[in-house]
Formats: C-alpha cells, structure tokens, sequence
C-alpha cells in the first residue's frame, strides 16, 4: 500500500458531473480549477460520471502515474459510492481508507439554487476535505469469523422455514420456541387462503420435518435469557422451562390424560381461544410437535400441593413423568440469529362497541378459526352459543386497525380472511353472510380471483364500517337477534341489518413483549412496535445489528406467502455469511489510549453496543474493536481525552472545521 | 312527460377555499384524512332523516361543492351528541365542523330562513344578548309563533302539563347586570390581534 | 365540601325539580354549594351555531367568576357542563381561542387560568361523597323499583373524565347502593333528541320514543336523568309518543330526587310532584 512520501500528502483530487445533477448548479470546472491550487493536491479533475468504470479507472491511473498517497472524489452521498472509489483506490495500490469522498449533490445541488453561492459552498466542502484527507491514516479492515450454528426464536411458519432452509444447507440450527409445541398461528387455522388448502396439511410436514432434521436442535417450552458477543460469535442462554416430563420418553399416547384426577376439563384452552377446556395435563393439539404433553403447575393438584392420587403415574408405562424437574438453562454458541417470534390479535373486548364479552355470539376471526376447524372444540360446526346453526352472520372487517385510536396500520391479512371465513361459513351452513369493510385490499397473487369467486357465491359486501352489534330491536324481525348499524355508502341508505352471529376480522399487532426481545437482542423496534428492519425496500430481513436477521410478522404484518419468502430471505442472508466464513468490520472503530485512561469508567455505561468493558487488573477501559460501531459516544464522553476514533480523530475534525470556515 | 335534470358536476362549480376555510376552525384541522369509512353516518341517531349523510357532508365539504352542503338539512339537524366524532377513527371532530358549517350557512345567508333551527338558534341568541340568559317557556312561544302557528296550538297539553307542575317561567330569566356581556358581543378587546367580526344577527331587535 | 354551582337557564325553568332535589341532596349530605353570582347563558348547542367567539367567551366569563370563587364549579346540566369544559379544552388546545375567549374580561376585571375545575354533580356524589357515606346515609332503601340509568350523550362526549365512555356505570353503581335494581340498559348514552323534540317534532320526540320503549321493553319502572332537557324530553311527549307509534308510559326523574327519596327527604322538596308522568305513588311511599 502507498505510504505518504516524507509525510508529504500527494492528493488526488475528482470532482463529479453527475450529468446535470451537480455540473447543472454547481461550476464544477470552477471547483476543479480552485482545487487544484490547494495545499498537497497534484492532480485536480472534473469528469461528467467518477462512479462509471472509465471514472474509477481514471483514478487507479492517476494514483500510479502521479505517486498519489491520498484521493478526494467530491460528487454524490457516501452512502452510494464511498465503496466503489475505496474499492478504486485500493486497485490503484492505495489503502482505501486514505480517501475522502464530499458530497456535492444531496448536501449543495440538489438543494440548493444554481449560482455563485452553491459553487463557493462546494469549494469550501472541497477545501476541508482536502484538509483532513492529509491526516488520514492507513488503516486495515478487521476480519471476525462466523460460527456456523444458527439460533432461530419462534417456532410458527417463519421460523419453521428458516430452520429447515439453513438446515437443509448443511447448518446447525437450534430452534427455539416459548409454547409447548411448534406451529405458530398456522397451526390454529382450518384453511388457508386464497387456495383453500388446509393449513394442518400443508404445515404439518413441515413441522414433521423440523422434528426429525438431524441438524435441527428443537427447543420448545423454551426462551432466550441473555445473549452476548457480536456477529458471528453470538452466546446465548436459554432457559428450558419444565413440563413435567421427560421428552426423550414421553410419545404422546396421553394415557396420562384420560386417567387424571380431574374426570372433566375445567381450565382455559389457550390453543382453542377460549372456547374449550382442557385438563392440567394435556397435549396442546393432535398434531403437536414435539408430541409431548404438558403439566400446568397453576393447575396440576399435585405440582401446587404436592397431594395428589397421581393416576397419571400410574397410566404411563414408560415412566416419562418427573414431577420434581426444574427449569434448565442451556448456553450455546451461534453466528448467527434469526428472529420469527410473529405477531399477537387485537384484543377486541377494546372496542366495546362491538359486544365482545358482552354479548352472546360475537366471535372473534380465530374463534371462528378453531370453530370451523374440523378437529376443533365443535367438530367443525359452526355454532351459536345454543347449538343453533346461524341463518345471518356479519363478518366485521378492521376490527382495531386503520384507527388512529387504537392501531394506525391496515393488518393486510384481514380482508383475505374474512372473505375465506366467509366462504366456509356459508359452505358449512348455507347462511346468509354479510361482510362490512372500508376498503377491500386483495392484493397478492390469485387474490382479486378469489373475493371475485365470493361475490358470485353471494356473499354480500357492505362498504361501510358497523358504529355498533346492538341487542334492541325496533322491529318484531329483529327480536333476539344481533343488529348490525351500518351505512351502506355505496347503495346509500343506513341499515339495520339482524345477525345470529357476528364475527369479529380483529387486526394484528407486535407482540406484548417485543420492546422487551427487542432490548434483549440489541435491535431496533419501529414507533408501532414491529421490530425494525435496515431497509424498508432493500434489506427487508436485516437489522441494523450484524447477524441478527427478522422474518414473519414480527417485522410487520404479512400473510403466509411472504411470511415463507421472508424466512427463505433470512435464512439465505445468515447462510451467505456462514458461506463466506467472516465478516470485514469497517475500521472507525475507536480505542482507548491506556497510558491517558484514568479508569473513570466513564465511558463503559454509555456504550449502547456494549463494546467497553474493564480490564480490573490494569483499571483501565478496554474496547472490544469489534463490537464498537463507531458512534463517538465515549471519545465524547472521555473527561481525559483518552479514546481516539479511527477516521474521525480530534485533528481530523478541527481541520475540517477550519477549512470550511475558511 | 317526466321532467329529467341532469346532474352532472362540473369543475368551475367547485370552491376550493371552502374546505380549507372549514378546516381553519378549531376541530377542522383532520378533514383531509377522512377515509370515508361511514361510521359517523351509522352511529347518528339522526341521520336516517338528513339529505346527505355527514360522511357525504364531509366528502362534500373536502370536494368543496359549498353550496350543496350550505343549503343541506343535514348540518341543522345535527344535535350535537358527539357520537361521530367520539368513533371516527381518523379522529375528525365531525361535530365542530358541523357547527362551523351551521355558522357559514348562517354568514352566506343560504340557511332555509323558516326552517325551525336556524330560528331557533337566533332567537336563542338574541334573547340571552338582551338580558344574559334564556327563558325556556318565551323562547318556545317565539319560536313557534313564527314557525308553525298551528304546531302551537296542538301543544296546549304540554303547555298546560308545564303549567301545572310549575316549569312554565312565567317571568322571564335575567341577569342583574346583562350589560356585562356586551364587550362579548361588541368583538372583544380592540386591541386584540384576532377580532371577532359583528355578527349579521346582532343588527336585529 | 364548597363548591361554586352552575344551575344554567333551564334549572330555573323547565328543569326546577332537578335544582331543588340537587339542593336538598346537598344539603343532607353536608355538600355546600354557592351560586355564582351574576352567571350568564352557557349558551348550550345553540350559540355553537352561530358565534364560535361569543360562546367561549360567555363560558369564560362564568369559569372566571368561578375562579373568583376560588372553589370547584358545580354543573348539573349536562349541556352547561360540556359548555363550560369544551371552552376550557379548547382554550388550552387552540391559541385563537384563548385569544378570543379570554378578551371579554378585562372590562369586569375579571381573569382565567384554567385552574378551575367543572365537575358534574354524578361525579361529586358518587366520588368525592363516595358510596360509603351514601349507603350510611340511607333511610328508605329504593325496594321495588327497576331503573333505567339514562346519562345522556354530553356527560360522557366528547370529554370522559369521570366514567366510562361508551359505558359509564356510575349511576349504576349508585343506585344499587340505595337497594334499586338496575336495569341493563345498552341505550344510556344514546341522544335524546336534544332541541330537536321542539323544533322537528318527528325526529326529536322519536329518539326518545326508543329510549323510553326500549326501557319498558326491559321492565323498568322509572328512567332516571342527570339532565334537564334529557328530562323534558322524556317526561313531557309520552302521549303524543303512543299515538304516533306504540304506548309509552314511563316515570323520568333525576338521579337526585331518587337519591333524595332513598335519604328519607321530602317528595315536595325534591319536586317529585313536577314530573308530568308522575311516579306510582306506592313506589314513593315504600
């Protein structure tokens, strides 16, 4: 790599076209011109595009012809080509880091008016350049290995196919995931739309896979405590909470089940929304994955009081009970981590208009969900509260979204399956169905096919959101009934509309915990709660801490397809840095200058990535340079002045400043 | 023959300052955002009797086809319960907006001048200007005098009911010193930035 | 206890019964209340309608007396308690308004803060009362009767401040303390119609046509008000109401005057006898 000559700067000197981006404000020839009498500048240029290969080559060219040892390219925003010219320079024989790009164009054309003034502004951001470009060091990029395992958190339909993409690769995944079985909300829903495909069917492989892949480690009952270190060397601790029973034997005959104490179910099941019960022990589902059972210690007799007949004991032939296990925690090493951890349903009880827990009959869409479901509480039978069959239902559409009171957003999914709730209510009792929307939003493939395919089954679509499910009637029809207050603002009137059932298309949400799992992982959640991704367009699965990718519902609300591509997205982003086996650290890292550094400690709560820790037998601050992003936080913060900053040193700032100044 | 009009709007019929003029009043600031959704319509409890529902009213006022909405039934049967702009989900205060209308429409001129709102508004109004307060029973006798003779008259129950239970004020309510009032009606302080105009009622009795 | 009062316009007409069962509460529960002095017209719905300036400013000038006062401003009517508490939002939240509001009063010397509070008499009874002292208090349990609570739109819209908004239980909660059962009734914040019941007869009268109904249709015996013209309304077109569509016969009073009855005091007192659709005189002397 070129070093400076004598300490004497050779500076390459570029100033961009961009077409007419910039050359059409600013007097670039003018500005090359005054470069080019600058202090240390040997060659001064303009060129109508630096970032096309012609451009780059110019400065491989000039470096070696002209001895340069440092370039300034004065043109666009550092975010699109600080790369390519780093690149340039380092092909031309110099260290990329020698370099210092000026942005003309989003910082003075594109917002400024042509003329004198933003010329003279360009000249001044040159000059500082030019100033500090002086003072650069050369300095190496870091290499960090990664470790191959990958952590996946949330074993619903995104993690699943995270797992299995990574695993079918050749990786070590662990699966981690909080309930007692995998499946996610998939695993509640009768049909997927707009295919009708039974979601059991479809998910069920899939979960039948992730148990039986060699290379995929399924933690379920399970959550994430504490996770350290940094991309590519994660270590992460997580606590396996106790069922009762020992995983390895228990094969989910349930035997256990039929024999407990309790003849009847009597607590709430979670799997069925409230509509069923089940016993203290139970397996959450038919197809649970793994087929364990589960003990619930707030309601298992002998877990509370230790007194019980225990006829499950009994019942087992293959001693899989423990009641005395304790929770586990367990430490792991991975490289990677991919977050799946979905979404939550709004809570409709909110939006007391609706009579949800007020009055008889009105559902929620995953009440209806489990309803409908041929091996849920009712057997697939679509029911009142009676046993009757209902002969009108209303399916209210945006229950808690696109409401600046409760949630802001459109939950995307709601419109699609309230028209495949529609469909198979109708299918399973010839009801007359009424679904109330704002807008309909059918946007994915086949989707616009399929509420066509509603329309002509008759369903009818009331444009208008329902003020209220009222319970008085003003007309002997309307005795007993559910009635429904809308303004149907395409025919025009507002109507009394009488249901035996009305169901509720509730939105979704973040989880309850997602600021918490947030704060745990080291990323950012959005102002609505979902967790953040890089790039809204272009790096969708990315987060803005290395290594950690998000995927499913936990980064916004989305429906089964891109749910799937999603996981495949992260799961080929973690893979391609397994792949390429390290990662290359930008180097404006700072560190600490042992001698200066009092031991304050100062700095090491300030860090928000962590980086700073104590060496306590020299009682100084040491930095972890490849955790540290760079934020200047502590060089700030040091009362002694001790941390330095690679790329941004106090000489290289105060020069700028006093260049621009003039 | 069946008489035929047409209704098709043109352009030039629009006044493109009328919405931001409404939006300009305390409560108006969210009409743009209104999704048309309906729910004001549906929660009214009037709205089955007016000409445009307050969802159209709003998507009348935002288009700014003024006069439609000025001469509508609609912004004076509004009672004001609130319920709309308690569920509009983009938090429009649909209910300040009709009063603001109700006022325009009194300001244009263009309120139907025997309809028995706007009379009574005025009425109410010109009677608490003189003495400070409303009495109830004259205010109804007023109102009914010059809106429906006849409607008064088939009122004799209620109105013998009032009387015998002793709530027909035979005196009317006054303040002691309903001058007090008059830099309210005046336009306040003159040396305050934002004046309030001379209301076109004020000039009456 | 001292609070400021705010009777408004219709307590010394229509609405008597309601300030002279009010008092007589009051002043058996050891709550005192003080006119203020010199009070204007809140100007209810109607001066919304044609001076957006007048009307903060005439409720401005009362909140000022008030603040003179130096107690909290009682404000039994439902439309002079949103009056009165709109203003003082709106002067909080919108700069043109409190320039506006406030210009009047420099000419009685008067000023506002905004420190003074408006409660609504519900509020003050049930919470600063409280059940407890209530329930002591109790001479003649409500036996028998079947209420409807009626609140009314304004109490609870757009400003909740002191029950639920889409269900307030207050009222509920009070007259279970005094031994009634309480009807569930889902249309307790539904309008009444307002001023319309005078001046469109048809659409006024029929909204609390199906208040009133729906109240008989669920077994009450009585429909109790916290407001005046929610009262009128209710009380004063039962017969027009089952000649037009279906008999109606339903006793409206306010909350005040049952709680009056169950504290053992007056019927005379508690202007009982102004209710046009009296009460059965068996449930008064139970």
């Amino acid at each position: 790599m070129k070093q400076p000559t004598n300490g004497e700067a050779r500076i390459g000197f570029y100033v961009c076209h961009c077409g007419t981006n910039i050359a059409g404000v600013v007097n670039v020839a003018a500005v090359a011109q005054y470069a080019a009498q600058l202090p240390g500048v040997v060659v001064s240029r303009d060129y109508k595009y630096m970032c096309s290969d012609p451009g780059q080559e110019l400065i491989q060219t000039d470096i070696k012809e002209h001895q340069l040892n440092r370039v300034v390219v004065a043109s666009c925003s550092p975010l699109l080509h600080e790369h390519t010219f780093r690149t340039a320079c380092e092909k031309g024989g110099l260290n990329p880091f020698c370099f210092q790009m000026v942005n003309i164009r989003e910082h003075d054309s594109w917002v400024h008016e042509p003329g004198d003034a933003a010329t003279e502004k360009a000249k001044a951001l040159v000059r500082a350049a030019v100033k500090r470009v002086a003072l650069h060091t050369p300095l190496e990029v870091k290499r960090t290995r990664i470790h191959p395992d990958v952590l996946v958190v949330g074993g619903g339909i995104a993690g699943i196919q995270a797992a299995l993409t990574i695993a079918n690769g050749g990786q070590n995944v662990y699966l981690v995931e909080r309930e007692p079985t995998i499946g996610g909300h998939m695993a509640k829903f009768d049909k997927t739309f707009p295919t009708l495909d039974c979601a059991a069917c479809i998910l069920t492989p899939k979960m039948s896979a992730v148990a039986s892949h060699p290379n995929i480690k399924l933690w379920t009952y399970s959550e994430v405590v504490k996770v350290d270190g940094f991309v590519g060397n994660y270590k992460v601790q997580v606590r396996r909470k106790p069922r009762y029973v020992n995983e390895e034997l228990c094969v989910g005959c349930a035997k256990c089940v039929d024999a407990c104490v309790y003849k009847e179910e009597k607590f709430e099941d979670e799997f069925n929304e409230g509509l069923a019960k089940r016993k203290p022990v139970y397996l959450p589902f038919p197809q649970a994955t793994p087929p364990v059972v589960v003990f619930d210690p707030d309601a298992c007799i002998q877990l509370k009081t230790g007194k019980c007949k225990k006829s499950c004991l009994e019942a087992c032939d293959r001693n899989a009970i423990i009641f005395d296990q304790k929770p586990e925690t367990k430490e792991i090493e991975v490289g990677t981590i991919i977050l799946a951890t979905g979404f939550r349903t709004f809570d409709a009880a909110r939006l007391p208009q609706y009579g949800f827990g007020t009055l008889p009959n009105v559902y929620t869409s995953l009440q209806i969900e489990r309803m409908v479901n041929a091996s849920g509480p009712t057997d697939g039978h679509i029911m009142l509260k009676d046993g009757r069959t209902p002969k009108a239902v209303g399916i209210i559409h945006c229950i808690g979204s696109r409401d600046n009171r409760t949630n802001r957003w459109c939950s995307r999914v709601c419109c699609m399956y309230s028209m495949k709730l529609a469909h198979l209510i109708k299918q399973h009792t010839g009801a007359e169905v009424f679904n109330f929307y704002i807008d309909i939003r059918a946007p994915g493939k086949g989707y616009e096919e399929f509420y066509e395919k509603l329309q002509e089954e008759g369903v009818h679509f009331i444009r208008g959101r329902v003020a209220e499910v009222a319970d008085w009637p003003l007309t002997k029809e309307e005795e007993g009934k559910l009635i429904i207050r809308v303004e149907d603002t395409l025919a025009g009137f507002v109507r009394r509309i009488p249901v035996d059932m009305v169901v509720l298309a509730t939105g979704l949400e973040p989880q309850p915990d997602a600021q918490d799992v947030r704060r745990l992982f080291n990323i950012s959640c959005s102002t609505e709660g979902w967790f953040l991704e890089r790039h809204p367009k272009l790096a969708p699965v990315s987060t803005f801490t290395d290594g950690i990718f998000i995927a499913g519902c936990c980064q916004g609300p989305k429906d089964i397809p891109d749910t799937v591509a999603q996981a495949g997205a992260a799961a080929g982003e973690a893979l391609s840095l397994i792949n390429a086996g390290f990662i290359e650290l930008e180097p404006n890292t700072s560190y600490v200058i042992a001698d200066d550094c009092s031991g304050c400690k100062t700095c090491i709560p300030l860090c928000p990535y962590n980086a700073i820790s104590r060496d306590e037998e020299k009682k100084k601050a040491v930095i972890n340079e490849a955790i540290c992003k760079g934020c200047g936080v502590c060089v700030a913060a040091c009362p002694s002045g001790s941390i330095v900053q690679n790329l941004f040193t106090d000489q290289e700032i105060f020069s700028e400043i006093e260049a621009v100044l003039g | 023959m069946m008489p035929l009009t047409p209704t098709l709007k043109f352009d030039a019929e629009r006044d493109p300052s009328f919405p931001k003029q409404i939006m300009a009043r305390p409560g108006g600031e969210k009409l743009f955002g209104c999704i048309q959704c309906g729910t004001c319509s549906a929660t009214c409890p009037v709205s089955i009797y007016m000409d445009y529902t307050p969802r159209q009213i709003m998507a009348l006022t935002r288009a700014g086809f003024k006069d439609e909405v000025l001469r509508s039934r609609t912004i004076w049967l509004c009672a004001s319960c609130y319920a709309c702009t308690v569920d509009c989900p983009k938090e429009i205060k649909i209910t300040d907006i009709m009063y603001a209308l109700k006022r325009r429409a009194i300001q244009d001129g263009v309120y139907p001048k025997r309809f028995p709102i706007p009379v009574l508004a005025r009425e109410f109004f010109k009677m608490v200007r003189r003495r400070g307060r409303v009495t109830e029973s004259e205010l109804v006798v007023r109102l009914m005098l010059q809106t429906n003779w006849l409607g008064m008259v088939k009122m004799w129950r209620q109105g013998l009911n009032l009387i015998r239970t002793g709530r027909f004020s035979l005196k009317p309510e006054r303040m002691r010193h309903a001058e007090a009032l008059r830099p309210i009606f005046a336009g306040g302080e003159p040396h305050l930035a934002t004046r309030t105009p001379r209301h076109p009622w004020e000039a009456e009795s | 206890m001292k609070f400021s009062y705010f009777p408004g316009c219709s307590l010394k007409g229509t609405g008597r019964a309601y300030e002279e069962s009010l008092l007589a509460v009051c002043r058996a529960l050891g709550v005192e209340v003080q006119e203020l002095d010199d009070w204007n017209c809140c100007g209810a719905t109607a001066y919304m309608a044609v001076s957006e300036a007048a009307g903060y400013m005439m409720n401005t000038r009362n909140l000022a007396l008030a603040e003179r006062d130096s107690h909290e401003l009682l404000a039994p009517c439902n439309a002079c308690y949103l009056s009165l508490k709109k203003t003082q939002h709106y002067i909080a939240e919108y700069p043109s308004v409190a320039a506006q509001a406030t210009g009047a009063l420099a000419a009685e010397k008067l000023s506002y803060t905004g420190k003074v509070k408006v409660r609504h008499p519900l509020d003050v009874l049930v919470n600063d009362v409280g059940l407890p002292a209530i329930k002591k208090a109790v001479k003649q349990p409500l036996k028998g009767f079947k209420v409807a609570p009626y609140y009314g739109c304004q109490i609870v819209r757009p400003f909740a401040e002191f029950d639920d908004q889409q269900n307030p239980v207050l009222m509920d909660k009070l007259f279970q303390a005094l031994g009634a059962e309480v009807v569930r009734y889902p249309l307790k914040t539904r309008c009444c119609g307002g001023s319309l019941t005078g001046t469109i007869g048809e659409v006024g009268q029929r909204l609390s046509f199906i208040l009133l109904n729906e109240a008989q249709r669920r077994g009450a015996t009585c429909v109790a008000t916290v407001c005046p013209l929610c009262q009128f309304n209710l009380d004063s077109y039962q017969a027009e109401m089952s000649r037009q569509w279906s008999p109606v016969r339903m006793p409206v009073v306010y909350f005040t005057q049952l709680l009056g009855l169950a504290l053992g005091l007056d019927e005379k007192a508690l202007g009982l006898q102004r209710c046009i659709v009296p009460l059965p005189a068996q449930e008064v002397h139970a």
